[in-house]
């Protein structure tokens, strides 16, 4: 158990890890994807988070006050002191399971961002604003990529229900509240969690229907152990034994 | 049924007051995904402030073999090119 830290320095972490993990992961579609186009979209929308990861973790670490820079705090922290939720760290399974979680993700990033814009910490607004556009834009091609694929063929159908099986309790833990969220909300600086979750759920769901997919009755949400850090998935050992490597085998490299 | 999506070719204007400019081809579902598929495509180092997608099947094109009696016989009229007009300075460039 890690000792009680600034809950903003908490929040920003949550913030920059998550957009850190899923950039990642999107990224592990480089080369891979079933058509170039999607190969393409599907390295920017990774980009655009690793930029938003940036900026996130940059001023993370100078509301810590430890002179940690954005590359320290993504390169140098083990499993344990990462706060992102488990949802982006799932492996990416095949195409249509990875457009479900950027979705799903998507949708709830360009809400919180939209929300973190009238923060009343200045730094966090502005960085909410610049984000804000992209994960609009997200948000535009993931849906249009599910519905296309749930009301597609009976084979991407089936696909696409079985991501939405697999990652529907996952999506809940975006919503769950701790003392960290309480108290950041509470002083302005980030929306309160559940706050957001009415809206995403009746967006979600509309598009959903209309993407002919069904929400599973889920009669459990996995609990928020990824973004206060109690336990990850065994996945995300795996996902920074590979980001962290380099700069683990060789401290300080630069090039 | 083809499985293969249709073709679109992409137009784009770099910026206000140009023309929209042919860029290249892509494959994509439907209009609207041809429009997204364009924007991560090409205009990815800010190339563009507007899209243009027309499916390439609707476009009509001259033929490579009908090159001499289409565009040959303009090329001796010289007269039609006002290259004998003295241009001011201040007009800068036509």
């Amino acid at each position: 158990m890690t000792q009680q830290s600034d809950p903003k320095f908490e929040a920003l972490l949550r913030l920059g890890d998550n957009t850190l993990i899923l950039g990642h992961r999107v990224s592990e579609w480089c080369g891979h994807a079933p058509v170039l186009e999607e190969d393409i979209a599907l390295a920017n929308t990774a980009l655009d988070l690793l930029g938003q990861t940036n900026l996130w973790l940059e001023y993370a670490g100078e509301v810590e006050g430890k002179g940690r820079s954005a590359d320290d705090l993504a390169f140098l922290r083990d499993a344990w002191d990462f706060r992102n939720v488990l949802l982006v760290e799932l492996p990416n399974g095949d195409f249509g399971q990875t457009i479900m979680r950027q979705y799903l993700f998507d949708v709830f990033n360009r809400m919180n961002l939209e929300a973190l814009t009238t923060s009343a910490d200045r730094q966090i607004a502005e960085i909410a604003e610049k984000a804000a556009k992209e994960a609009a834009y997200h948000v535009e091609r993931s849906e249009g990529t599910v519905i296309g694929l749930g009301d597609g063929t009976e084979e991407s159908h089936r696909r696409m229900q079985d991501a939405l099986n697999v990652l529907w309790p996952y999506a809940q833990e975006l919503f769950i509240t701790d003392e960290v969220d309480e108290a950041m909300a509470e002083a302005g600086v980030i929306p309160h969690p559940k706050s957001l979750q009415d809206a995403w759920d009746a967006e979600v769901r509309a598009v959903l229907a209309e993407a002919t997919l069904e929400v599973p009755e889920a009669h459990f949400g996995h609990r928020g152990s990824g973004k206060d850090g109690r336990m990850h998935t065994e996945h995300l050992g795996h996902i920074l034994t590979q980001m962290q490597w380099l700069q683990r085998a060789y401290p300080g490299q630069e090039w | 049924m083809s499985k293969e999506w249709p073709l679109w070719e992409i137009f784009i204007r770099g910026q206000h007051g140009l023309s929209h400019r042919h860029v290249g081809s892509l494959h994509a579902p439907d209009a609207e995904t041809a429009v997204k598929n364009a924007r991560d495509v090409y205009t990815r180092r800010n190339e563009g402030v507007s899209i243009w997608v027309v499916e390439a099947r609707h476009i009509t094109a001259t033929a490579p073999g009908d090159k001499g009696p289409i565009f040959e016989p303009s090329e001796s009229k010289i007269y039609r090119h006002p290259t004998f007009y003295d241009i001011p300075d201040e007009v800068g460039h036509m």
